[in-house]
């Protein structure tokens, strides 16, 4: 990868990091309501998988959801409006922080339910192989999605059809409060994958460059018309699993010590080692940034939630 | 015009629309080449091909939920759960994915699914099997809920369930199966959210769906021995249903029994009836009359499972208690239903 493109794989991580950093104030002062799920570092399995996929590709996953919305193209104003509760938010409001969605950037949204959301990709699998398109589906899943019963129908369903989908499991070791070894018989979850028939890889999900390494092996096979993949991305959520969560479950030894493997520093570190790259030129984009989130706090500040006569809009096709 | 019945009904729609539009497809459990457990997709894999008609693992969430998937990606499923008793598996798809996902998301999909599935008891299929849970269906925006209890019905509203742009429950009666109909040649879709007058009478409204309708028109039948002359509907819709016609109906006649063949409690005796209570209240001569079936499990003994459905005689019972005991009968019982 030359510099230009490690620079913007920098950015899009700051950009997450950021607007996860912001919401977290925005929350705090009442403006965000609801549960919120913030990704903060996880950067390196989104902005990783997403490297390679195209803007006809389809993406779905869970509740962690604002990092998909962004890294696909959405604005980040109607990110921001919708956890807002505003009417120009990207769902108008009626979703809120677990369910963005984006029809126009292929992000087919984000999911409360645990693992409810791997059927729905076996469907866009399906209508893929059935209408002969040049697409894949990428869904991002956590941990505790793969003890969930419908996971498992649905992996076996998309290795039996042979569908184009990329299952990506971000494995940051904890559902809410309870650790993989406390939950899963077996603490692979690549190796509970396999048992359906298809390729999976295990990856450091803290380190960006070898994160696309893995998903850009796994996206081709998706492509190649050879049935589904599996990426275990070995990552952690330096914050609670919500905004709720005061994360007493973790010891502050274990937080410090994957706060020492921050996927952001990491690649700025790559840049500087590989290339001739001046701090200027990081501030940059970390004013970019900045801006960028200015903006699409003042747009969802100006906004406001639908009226209540517009209630029952988009409830059926009419 | 033709006499067919109600399963080859359903069966001629599926092969229309599937002609007519090739973005439906069929799935669920030996749909394809077992041709259906009570063969409704029966020829459909020779035609249509395997890309059309999938067999699916017993996996009934993800049947659903694959539907609804597929729908994004701009297919127009028609899933088959096997029968209710199994849609419990697959409620979450159900009810906390395909019922709510355009409307959390603001408009932004369209998610025209079609879930077939049949139910009902009367065969001693045991409990697990003998559901009749439209009720929880009902209960959920976002779902549109029908029941079909003719040939001609089932083969026009299934038609207007695929075409329909939403999520569609397609309810049916495995005891209808081989019940008999006239269905016009050329038959256009019906339309979802309308009742059908069946009879009409001026003495008493009999509201029945699914399989009640003919316990309904049999107790009509004895009624009108009796000089007693009642309408029967039969709602077909159940969610939205038809409060107009309901209400017109009670408005003329001002005497209102309701017949559903699931558990008592929050059925569609109670929906119905608290909507004839707020909207036509004035016109009722005496209370709403509920006829259900028991508030237990089916059991699997033949008399005891029948004691569990509604007959003839209960509704000709209720039509009585409503009509204030002019019956020639005897006196009303003193259970309820």
């Amino acid at each position: 990868m030359n510099k230009r493109e490690l620079m913007d794989v920098y950015y899009r991580m700051k950009l997450v990091r950021s607007f996860e950093t912001r919401v977290a104030e925005e929350y705090a002062k009442g403006r965000i309501g609801g549960f919120c799920h913030l990704y903060s570092g996880e950067e390196a399995v989104a902005v990783g998988t997403l490297w390679h996929l195209r803007p006809e590709d389809y993406v779905i996953g869970s509740y962690r959801d604002h990092a998909y919305y962004l890294l696909r193209g959405g604005d980040p104003g109607k990110a921001m409006a919708e956890l807002f509760g505003h009417g120009d938010g990207c769902c108008k409001g009626k979703g809120g922080s677990m369910h963005l969605f984006d029809a126009s950037t292929n992000f087919l949204g984000g999911y409360a339910i645990v693992g409810g959301m791997c059927p729905l990709a076996v469907g866009l699998g399906l209508s893929i192989k059935y209408r002969n398109e040049d697409r894949i589906v990428l869904c991002f899943f956590g941990d505790g999605a793969t003890n969930q019963g419908v996971y498992h129908e649905a992996l076996n369903m998309a290795s039996l059809y042979e569908l184009p989908v990329v299952w990506v499991c971000e494995n940051n070791y904890y559902a809410i409060g309870t650790s993989v070894a406390r939950s899963s018989a077996v603490e692979s979850l690549a190796r509970k994958a396999k048992a359906y028939g298809m390729p999976t890889s295990t990856v450091d999900g803290m380190d960006f460059l070898k994160m696309q390494s893995v998903a850009k092996r796994a996206i081709a096979h998706a492509r190649s018309g050879n049935g589904p993949a599996f990426v275990e991305a070995k990552c952690y959520r330096y914050r609670g699993h919500s905004m709720s969560d005061p994360g007493t479950y973790r010891s502050k030894e274990e937080i410090e010590h994957w706060k020492q493997r921050d996927p952001i520093p990491r690649i700025k570190a790559v840049i500087q080692h590989d290339f001739e790259a001046a701090e200027e030129e990081f501030e940059e984009l970390d004013r970019k940034v900045r801006l960028a989130l200015d903006e699409a706090v003042a747009l969802a500040e100006a906004g406001a939630e639908l009226p209540r006569q517009r209630l029952y809009e988009d409830l059926y096709v009419e | 015009m033709a006499v067919i019945t109600y399963r080859e009904a359903l069966n001629q729609a599926l092969f229309e629309e599937m002609r007519r539009d090739a973005s439906v497809i069929v799935c669920g459990e030996d749909v394809a080449l077992y041709e259906g457990s009570y063969k409704v997709t029966k020829g459909l894999l020779k035609e249509f091909g395997e890309r059309r008609v999938i067999d699916t693992p017993v996996s009934e969430a993800a049947i659903v939920g694959m539907a609804t998937g597929a729908a994004m990606g701009g297919l127009r499923p028609v899933a088959e759960l096997m029968t209710v008793n199994f849609a419990y598996l697959a409620l979450d798809q159900i009810c906390n994915h395909l019922a709510l996902m355009r409307y959390m998301f603001g408009g932004q999909v369209r998610l025209p699914v079609t879930i077939r599935m049949p139910g009902g008891g009367g065969h001693q299929l045991g409990s697990q099997h003998s559901h009749s849970l439209e009720v929880l269906l009902v209960h959920t925006p976002g779902l549109k809920v029908v029941f079909a209890s003719t040939p001609a019905n089932a083969k026009a509203l299934l038609k207007a369930a695929i075409r329909d742009d939403n999520p569609v429950i397609f309810l049916e009666h495995e005891g209808l199966y081989n019940t008999l109909g006239e269905v016009p040649d050329n038959l256009e879709p019906g339309t979802i959210g309308k009742a059908e007058v069946v009879r009409e009478g001026i003495d008493v409204t009999i509201v029945a769906y699914g399989a009640m309708r003919y316990v309904a028109l049999e107790a009509a039948q004895r009624l009108a021995g009796q000089g007693i002359e009642a309408e029967v509907l039969d709602l077909l819709t159940l969610r939205p249903w038809d409060k107009e016609t309901v209400t017109d109906s009670v408005a003329r006649t001002h005497h209102a029994v309701i017949v559903a063949e699931s558990p008592p409690v929050c059925g569609m005796g109670a929906e119905v009836a608290a909507n004839i209570y707020e909207i036509v209240y004035d016109e009722l001569d005496a209370p709403v009359e509920r006829v259900s079936g028991a508030d237990v499990p089916l059991p699997y003994a033949r008399e005891l499972e029948q004691a569990c459905i509604p007959h003839a005689d209960d509704v000709v019972r209720a039509a009585h208690r409503a009509l204030g005991g002019r019956s020639t009968t005897g006196p009303p019982d003193a259970g309820g239903h």
